[in-house]
């Protein structure tokens, strides 16, 4: 899973990205600019929906840095898609205190009602779902969320998830 | 009614704009430290206060500040951690969405005190509505004079920025989120040298817990003095807990240090007692790391005292009897839990979240995570415990940083108090499977302690 192989040869990055690496790249002291990385990965990801290799190539390319630290970075944190997803990806917490009040149970519902397992794409490419640990919401729990503004969704049931899930496809229709 | 000096003014509308904030008595601390006091007074102040760290690992932060190399030419940096990710622990991210102006206002008072004129926030990434939230209270502190170029008249520059981390608990972990910070994998760093040396750009850097930042408000307002007539013993001030699990009221309280436990966990001001009308079976008192305790301990000591939400207290006993205050992220569980499916849970965790580079918990947590997946679903034998205890053993210690001892602990503590519970799943491997083993002999109300 953690591998960087996938390829989007129609990356471009728009002025306007372009604009918000360079406020990005203005927080830190001249020459370490490599401190941008997380800031404007998690750009790309909002922007395309997904991390693909030669979007990291472009970003080493803009940070002057080399290929594989981009790689090495983008394969170490969890939040980074490496492979497209559906356009809504639900991350669920699965961590102890979200499972004291029934996060198991909610994932398992979450697979009925999408009708894939953990880490697929549904059939008209709108969700996917994941389990993901601790979300730092654990008095609110079960709790999942949404990039690429992470919206949270707290204090669920099965009910909430089916209103959520029916929402957001009309959102699309 | 307890003294609350951080949510003071948590239920007033509008709390987290600039406005309402200084309507609030925001900013007043910011004026005091940069008009009357020079930035030795500041540390001095919190010296004073006996402030311990609230990210976890309770180390003074006035001693921590006082540690800050300040070579000639070479600039300084804050660095506030606000990766949040300790399971049980969701008070940083309640006081950033509420209050924000409370982190940026410590921020400033902190920078200033450090002599840092660069000062970063380390939002973790989820958190990016939290971060959207800061960057506003950072303009509007800008806005208003508070910030950026000549603070007030007084000479003193000051940018604060946000940076969002990547999904990875281990950056929490001061050095491996300096890593981060610069773009890297989040690998600890070997110390010494400690960052108040070497640390954001191989410069001497100062990395605070949110709610450690925020508590300097309170400190400059009231005096390092006064702030540590509040609390008992060396555990002074307020503590932000977060209160999850099995119980009428989860969120996040603040506590005046010195609260009877039982008192925080019954009481309708604090959690409520137990949802569904169950009884208590076990609390982690201080985010997962933490070893969890049966209800009988948690409530009095080994020796019969009363527990008391303190530094001291909570760790009464050391490890055979005791646990620790932690972060506060106190998660209760009830008569229907599993601790074995709950240690197996934690070990899934800390097996996920090791970075890799040490083989002790790269392979260790592995180990725990797979050996309790075996008991918990009913294959497991009598000496897969003892190999547990065998190989939490060999992580503690053995580690660059922390997490070794975090994923060893709750393991260690699991066989320790509920080592029955472990023996009955593998007694009984089937009837494991259809229900839990319930509260044996842990049940409150307590029980008289044979030590």
């Amino acid at each position: 899973m953690l591998s960087v192989k996938q390829h989007n040869e129609n990356v471009t990055f728009s002025p306007e990205l372009l604009a918000k690496f360079g406020e990005v790249v203005g927080r830190y002291p001249e020459g370490k600019q490599k401190s941008g990385l997380l800031p404007i990965l998690h750009l790309v990801q909002a922007e395309f929906g997904w991390v693909s290799a030669d979007a990291m190539d472009q970003v080493a390319v803009y940070l002057h840095i080399l290929p594989i630290e981009v790689y090495e970075v983008a394969t170490f944190y969890t939040m980074f898609l490496l492979e497209p997803k559906g356009k809504y990806v639900l991350e669920i917490c699965r961590t102890g205190p979200c499972c004291l009040v029934g996060a198991e149970r909610i994932m398992g519902h979450l697979e009925q009602k999408l009708g894939v397992r953990e880490g697929e794409v549904t059939a008209d490419g709108l969700f996917s779902w994941r389990g993901v640990e601790c979300l730092a919401a654990c008095g609110f729990g079960p709790v999942l969320q949404i990039g690429p503004e992470y919206t949270f969704y707290e204090n669920l049931d099965e009910a909430k998830v089916d209103e959520l899930i029916d929402n957001l496809k009309a959102k699309t229709e | 009614m307890a003294r609350k000096l951080l949510l003071t003014h948590i239920d007033v509308p509008g709390i987290n704009t600039f406005e309402v904030y200084r309507q609030k008595g925001g900013y007043v601390a910011v004026e005091k430290v940069i008009k009357t006091m020079s930035p030795e007074d500041v540390v001095e102040e919190v010296k004073k206060s006996g402030l311990r760290g609230r990210g976890g690992a309770g180390f003074p932060t006035g001693m921590k500040w006082s540690f800050l190399a300040k070579p000639e030419g070479v600039p300084r940096y804050l660095v506030c951690n606000a990766d949040e990710s300790e399971p049980g622990t969701f008070k940083d991210r309640y006081l950033m969405t509420h209050i924000p102006h409370a982190l940026i206002e410590g921020m400033i008072v902190s920078s200033f005190a450090l002599g840092a004129n660069t000062s970063y926030i380390y939002v973790r990434g989820e958190m990016m509505p939290q971060i959207r939230i800061l960057e506003r209270a950072i303009a509007e502190a800008k806005e208003n004079g508070f910030l950026g170029k000549n603070i007030l008249g007084s000479g003193y520059d000051l940018e604060i920025y946000v940076q969002p981390g990547g999904g990875a608990y281990i950056c929490g972990e001061e050095t491996a989120l300096l890593e981060s910070l610069e773009g890297k994998r989040g690998n600890p760093r070997i110390k010494p040298p400690f960052p108040a040396i070497a640390g954001l750009y191989n410069c001497p850097t100062v990395v605070n817990n949110v709610e450690s930042i925020a508590a300097t408000v309170p400190i400059v307002n009231l005096g390092g003095e006064e702030y540590a007539t509040i609390g008992v013993e060396r555990s002074t001030g307020t503590k932000l807990i977060s209160a999850s699990g099995n119980i009428v009221k989860p969120g996040v309280y603040e506590i005046e240090l010195g609260l009877p436990v039982e008192e925080f966990i019954y009481s309708d001001e604090y959690c409520g007692g137990i949802a569904n009308g169950k009884r208590m079976k076990a609390v982690v008192a201080g985010g997962s790391s933490v070893p969890i305790l049966p209800a009988n301990l948690i409530l009095k000591t080994a020796a019969g005292n009363s527990r008391l939400m303190t530094y001291e207290s909570l760790s009464d006993g050391g490890f055979q009897t005791g646990t620790m205050l932690g972060s506060g992220g106190f998660i209760v569980f009830d008569e229907d839990q599993c601790v074995v499916r709950n240690t197996w849970n934690f070990a899934r965790f800390y097996h996920h979240e090791s970075c890799g580079q040490c083989s002790p918990c790269r392979e260790g947590t592995g180990w725990m995570e797979k050996v309790l997946h075996k008991i918990e679903s009913g294959h497991g034998s009598m000496s897969d415990i003892d190999l547990l205890w065998d190989v939490q053993r060999k992580i503690e210690g053995n580690t660059i940083c922390p997490l070794g001892d975090a994923a060893a602990w709750p393991v260690a503590a699991a066989i320790r108090h509920f080592r029955d519970e472990f023996e009955w799943h593998i007694l009984h491997p089937e009837e494991s499977q259809t229900r839990n083993y319930g509260l044996a002999h842990y049940a409150d109300p307590l029980q008289p302690i044979v030590s």
